[in-house]
């Protein structure tokens, strides 16, 4: 049973950050009016259906759900570190996967010198996947 | 604290926090533009602006358009439809904003043709042939050029005219004003000054009802 509370605790704790990106990336799109570029999409991809998810595995607890969300948190993750990377200049203009139009090496928001939004997604589905791998090995089996 | 209760409080909380955050922010931002506008008056007329209607208009609304944009288009007739249902007390001043990648060359034919006194009826004529010209909202100034024709124009004057430097310039300088006057979007209005609270057709009309009432006083 206690296994049971901490695992929940865990997945919740995960949901909460999908949930806070989630409204985050429409609050700097829908209203900030930011433009969203294509790497951030395919950010946006994975972190959304985790809010749903997520919550299903909830209630009641199904432990289960770490097997659906874990998958969606991995691929996005390096799509985020591929755009910090990118930001940051490690990774050369020439191979930039972006549309024309709003190019994904433009730094849109730069808090604090250094905290950009797809280095808030790294910290987020690295977060993710933290929480659903203790969940997972809090298994009772 | 029970499961469904917590998870029912943090989600209304998120959600609240979401809703009170934008609601701020959008009122901070209409301050901002307001002032922004205030700020930069003399971005929003120049002298080679055209202008519809009478000069010594009371209400002046500055309209930041692109030719090969949809909204733009929605919004001409709406804009024809206030200034006729207020004869002599609006002036239309047309900004250029060519964002559409290839714009600034049907700007230039415009620019061209109004040399030739016709730039309202090019105007017109290349906003209902839009789709035409613009296949995916790539404008085409060779598929353009043919919607000009049968206006009476002098095609082979006008395209000369396209490539004039001064031309250029004045594409650049609108393009420069709209910068200053945080003009992201098409269509943009400013009514005698004053930027859009929020966009759309209501606001546009309030915003004019209300500057043609203050003139009445």
């Amino acid at each position: 049973m206690n296994n049971d509370n901490a695992a929940w605790g865990l997945i919740f704790g995960a949901w909460l950050i999908a949930a806070v990106s989630t409204l985050g990336a429409l609050f700097f799109g829908e209203v900030m009016q930011l433009p969203t570029c294509v790497l951030c999409w395919y950010q946006r991809i994975f972190m959304f259906p985790l809010v749903l998810i997520l919550p299903i595995g909830l209630f009641p607890l199904d432990r289960n759900v770490v097997r659906y969300a874990l998958p969606l948190a991995v691929l996005g993750w390096p799509f985020a570190v591929f755009h910090v990377l990118l930001i940051a200049g490690v990774i050369p203009e020439d191979i930039r996967p972006c549309a024309q139009g709003v190019p994904c090496s433009e730094k849109v928001i730069e808090w604090f010198g250094f905290v950009t939004i797809p280095l808030l997604a790294v910290v987020a589905f690295s977060a993710i996947i933290a929480l659903l791998v203790l969940a997972h090995f809090r298994s009772p089996r | 604290m029970n499961h469904k209760t917590l998870f029912g409080i943090v989600a209304a909380g998120l959600l609240l926090a979401f809703a009170v955050g934008a609601l701020v922010y959008k009122s901070k931002r209409a301050d901002q533009s307001a002032q922004l506008a205030e700020r930069n008056r003399a971005h929003l007329v120049r002298m080679h602006s055209p202008t519809l209607g009478k000069d010594d208009a009371p209400v002046v609304i500055v309209e930041f358009l692109d030719p090969a944009c949809g909204t733009c288009r929605e919004f001409y007739p709406l804009v024809k439809a206030m200034m006729a249902a207020n004869p002599d007390r609006i002036r239309l001043v047309l900004r250029y904003a060519p964002f559409h990648d290839g714009s600034d060359k049907v700007v230039a034919a415009l620019a061209a043709a109004r040399k030739q006194g016709k730039l309202w009826p090019a105007l017109e004529a290349l906003l209902a042939s839009q789709d035409a010209w613009s296949p995916n909202h790539r404008p085409q100034i060779a598929l353009a050029l043919k919607h000009l024709e049968g206006l009476g124009l002098n095609l082979e004057q006008l395209r000369t005219d396209m490539a004039a430097p001064e031309i250029a310039g004045m594409i650049a300088q609108d393009l420069e004003d709209a910068q200053a006057l945080d003009v992201t979007k098409t269509p943009e209005f400013f009514v005698n000054g004053k930027p859009l609270p929020t966009f759309g057709y209501e606001p546009l009309k309030k915003l004019v009802d209300d500057a043609l009432a203050a003139t009445r006083r």
